[in-house]
């Protein structure tokens, strides 16, 4: 007598809603999976009509793309779920916001209007604050790494330890104005502007990813700068790239466009 | 704000750390004021982050002015066995909603993080507001297993609190231990002020009255003064205000209160009517992974099976259910509150509770079709149980069953007093590969009073039997079958607690006995997975458990040696805890083997004896005797008392039902609507 999945009648997928959430303050340390947990079960609390695949054990129909590491805050992660009832996602949107723990936030949810999202998330923007750096030290370094052709670096990953070029993927670096670090007080929360160095980073999604860290890496490579405080990271934005002013524009463009 | 303004005496560090001193003047200004900031640059650095930082659903913020008494709450474990452990969770919630108290909660730190604090001059923390511990009322600790002391001496030390009770002021929380291992709270005597045995919920109400009326009247007779109000209540134990002399040979001469208004004997507590304290109403929801990833509900406390090896039988009677509406009441909040989608019905043996079938028969059809799963640490052997299994699992989600015979043959299970027969054995496993489960687990126990290699072997046999029978009703060949063995160690408070524990040499040699007598079965040796662990582990726990004041030398040397986390077999070092217990039981008549694999009299004074968790003592003797005669006792609750004194000495009941209530009305769901509502996108 062999055991068969139970048939069981799944309300299919209407709809599908990405959401752009944030990761912020001391929730930046949430990882991958951590997040995971969190949603699912925000969306049960907050009664979301989810769909469920069919089969032995049905699990919810969510779709995660390219997660921030461990550590690194975000303004701009995104995720996809499917629906069985059409929802407002504005709804939808807030009472996840209020099912999730303060800092992981909901910061839009629009209606999927084709399948084609993964390709849109061309490049990110990355803000990563150098405390008690040099600032004259960070910007030489920076220079140094920019005029580099290649620079290579080595990560631990799950296939072992990789090396590759942490250069070609970066399309833009900028260590900010004093000024401009002392004006953004934004939702990143950046705790204390003072004494803190800003650097800038557009780097386009290629594999594998070049994470902020590897560019810190590469930055110790080329020109030795050891950042004495961790640095603190955060994603601002993430999206298709627009190669002439280096923008990292909305991925939800077309949703919308489709939309209204 | 408590400031330390009539402080007599207060000690230099005793410990020279790197930074204590910065740890200390983070103590010293006692406003609970975050030390986040300063973690923060060192999380980065660490493994698991996320484990130090809280944040969870369900945590709660109470403003540090408010409260009139605050308490640090701590699972000596790492985050992710602590975070989901029932009993924190149910004190945290009872203090908190109290407007004139609050609860934050702290775990252990991993050696990683330690030595990072330590360096950084970084106090140990609450997860909740990042408040160091040492600006607490109390730090009160839940102690599951002894295994966690070493963990107490690193947080207290972290926290910039003096290692001995003896040198600390009226500046520093008092260090309460609670929990199981608190019914012989002798080998930690030098480190904690107070123990509390038994159910903790009255406990932290009745110690939050008297702290904030000891310190609303200006804090009268200091330190001491505190303490000898929390004595003079009789349910609260000052170890300092006892005093144990010993005979020539070691053993216990007696033990005496040195202080005016102390009792000879200090009680349990015991809570009545469960239905009325439905506790955790907001269970936890961690975002770091944890060791239950899922939402409990306890269905019962207590157990009066009488297995004579179990402590947490013996020490948490009468048996006291909570009602069936009450625990549907609990399963549909606490699925709203968290999300979480497996709720377990926890007890001591939830198939005994006298509703089980209707529990499960209600739940089951409620929960059918929202993908929850239900499980019951199914432990008895009984097919009935593989019934109760079947329904909770209805929705297609099976992992496997387990059972706990603990004794591998049938006079073993005579002399633990666990009345199963091989036949229910047999019987029930084929209940359940016959209902389609594939993978049976079976639990023993290696080491019990009386116990031969025979014994031991036995398992080997009823395990094939078990494949045997499995095979036979299904005609297939992929039935499995697990072995689980746990090395017994005698408890305080047991009819076992006199008996000599096995040594480890002995415990590791029965074990391979075993193991090469399922590997030589051709037949069904592959279908018979074993998991054991050595005999080592056990010894120490032993010294641990029946252990005395004199064993206090003896944590705190293999702390300062290093170890931490014994429960964590990466981390246990046996080697370091002989050589720590060489150190500190010199100068005495007594070792290790005197504590563990010797056998006590009648007439010896037990280090616990002045702890009085209901059970007579001619009782337990009773017990005892008639487990070396192979001679069962029944179960109170469907057959007359046999005085084992509990209900009595604490003037209490069996609370067990049946209440009448077979079907609950199917609650009601108010699905909230997303429905666009036309022109609001």
């Amino acid at each position: 007598m062999s055991r068969q999945a139970p048939v069981r009648d799944f309300a299919p997928t209407v709809q599908r809603l990405r959401i752009r959430y944030a990761k912020r303050g001391r929730l930046r340390f949430t990882s991958h999976r951590d997040f995971q947990r969190a949603l699912e079960r925000a969306i049960r609390r907050a009664g979301v009509p989810v769909a469920f695949s069919t089969g032995f054990s049905p699990h919810p129909k969510i779709s995660y793309s390219n997660s921030a590491p461990t550590g690194a805050a975000s303004e701009a992660e995104y995720v996809e779920i499917g629906v069985t009832v059409e929802c407002d996602p504005g709804l939808v949107g807030a009472a996840l916001d209020s099912a999730l723990p303060p800092g992981l936030d909901i910061v839009d949810v629009v209606i999927a209007s084709s399948s084609d999202f993964a390709a849109r998330l061309e490049a990110s923007r990355w803000r990563i604050e150098l405390h008690e750096a040099d600032r004259a030290q960070v910007e030489a370094a920076v220079a140094t790494f920019l005029a580099a052709d290649e620079v290579e670096v080595q990560r631990l990953m799950k296939s072992g330890m990789r090396t590759f070029d942490a250069r070609a993927a970066v399309v833009e670096a900028l260590v900010l104005p004093e000024l401009d670090a002392e004006l953004d007080t934004g939702a990143a929360g950046a705790a204390d502007s003072n004494g803190c160095v800003i650097l800038e980073l557009v780097v386009r999604h290629t594999t594998p990813s070049v994470r902020p860290d590897d560019v810190l890496s590469a930055l110790r490579r080329v020109a030795d700068l050891v950042p004495p405080a961790p640095p603190r990271v955060t994603r601002l934005a993430q999206g298709p790239l627009d190669p002439v002013s280096c923008k990292v524009n909305d991925p939800f463009g077309p949703d919308r466009a489709g939309v209204e | 704000m408590i400031r330390g303004s009539d402080a007599t005496g207060y000690p230099e560090d005793m410990t020279v750390e790197v930074n204590a001193e910065l740890i200390a003047e983070t103590a010293r200004t006692r406003d609970g004021a975050s030390v986040f900031d300063r973690l923060e640059r060192l999380l980065p650095l660490v493994s698991k982050p996320i484990q130090y930082v809280g944040g969870e659903v369900n945590a709660v913020h109470t403003d540090w002015e408010a409260a009139d008494v605050r308490w640090a709450i701590m699972y000596p474990d790492a985050y992710e066995v602590g975070a989901p452990n029932q009993g924190v969770q149910i004190l945290y919630e009872v203090i908190n909603e109290r407007p004139d108290a609050l609860a934050e909660r702290t775990y252990a730190v991993w050696p990683d993080l330690e030595a990072l604090m330590r360096e950084h001059g970084v106090p140990q923390f609450t997860v909740d507001g990042h408040r160091p511990v040492g600006d607490f009322d109390v730090l009160g600790l839940s102690f599951s297993t002894e295994l966690g002391y070493t963990n107490m001496l690193t947080a207290i030390d972290l926290a910039g609190i003096p290692l001995h009770a003896v040198d600390r002021t009226i500046d520093h929380p008092i260090v309460l231990a609670g929990g199981h291992a608190a019914f012989n709270p002798e080998t930690i005597s030098d480190f904690i002020d107070a123990a509390v045995l038994g159910d903790g919920e009255e406990a932290v109400l009745l110690i939050t009255d008297i702290i904030k009326e000891w310190k609303l009247t200006g804090r009268p007779d200091g330190r001491i003064g505190l303490l000898q109000q929390l004595a003079k209540t009789g349910v609260v134990y000052i170890p300092q205000f006892y005093d144990v002399e010993y005979l020539p040979d070691g053993r216990i001469m007696r033990v005496t209160p040195n202080h005016a208004e102390v009792p000879w004997r200090v009680r349990k507590f015991t809570l009545m009517d469960l239905d009325a304290w439905p506790y955790p109403k907001a269970p936890l929801v961690p975002l770091a992974e944890t060791v239950h990833e899922r939402m409990s509900v306890e269905i019962f406390r207590g157990c009066t099976r009488g297995c004579r090896f179990c402590q947490a039988g013996m020490i948490t009677r009468p048996v006291r259910e909570r009602s069936i509406t009450g625990i549907a009441e609990m399963v549909q909040n606490g699925l709203e509150k968290t999300g979480y989608e497996e709720v377990g019905l926890l007890s001591l043996s939830s198939a005994d509770h006298s509703e089980i079938a209707d529990v499960a028969r209600n739940l089951a059809d409620r929960y059918e079709d929202s993908q929850t799963s239900l499980s019951l640490p199914s432990t008895r052997v009984d097919a009935f149980n593989v019934d109760l299994a079947n329904e909770l699992s209805r929705n297609g989600r099976r992992s496997g069953l387990t059972f706990a015979p603990e004794g591998g043959s049938e006079r073993m299970r005579k002399v633990i007093n666990k009345q199963v027969t091989e036949e229910d054995l047999i019987r029930t496993v084929t209940t359940a590969y016959a209902a389609g489960w594939r993978q049976v687990k079976l639990y023993f126990m290696c080491g019990l009073p009386t116990e031969t290699d025979d014994d031991v072997l036995q398992i080997a046999t009823l395990a094939r039997e078990v494949i045997k029978a499995g095979r036979a009703v299904t005609g297939r060949r992929d039935i499995k079958c697990t072995v689980s063995i746990g090395g017994f160690v005698p408890k305080p408070h047991t009819p076992f607690q006199w008996a000599a524990q096995l040594d480890h040499e002995s415990t590791d040699s029965r074990l391979h006995k075993l193991r090469d007598a399922i590997r030589q079965d051709r037949e069904y040796g592959k279908a018979i997975g074993l998991r054991y662990h050595d005999g080592k582990p056990g010894i120490v726990e032993g010294l641990l458990s029946r252990g005395d004041r004199r064993v206090g030398r003896v944590i705190e040397e293999v702390w300062r040696q290093g170890a931490r986390f014994d429960g964590w077999s990466e981390h246990f070092d046996y080697e370091r805890w002989m050589a720590a217990a060489q150190v500190g039981l010199a100068g005495t008549d007594v070792d290790v083997d005197w504590y563990t694999i010797r056998e006590r009299q009648q007439n010896e004074v037990l280090p616990w004896d002045h702890l009085d968790s209901g059970l007579d003592s001619e009782w337990l003797w009773e017990d005892w005797q008639d487990a070396l005669e192979e001679v069962a006792v029944d179960d109170c609750r469907w057959t007359p008392c046999f005085d084992c004194g509990v209900c009595d000495q604490m003037s209490t009941q069996i609370e067990i039902g049946p209440t009448g209530v077979v079907d609950l009305p199917m609650p009601v769901v108010s699905r909230p609507s997303f429905v666009a509502t036309g022109g609001g996108a």
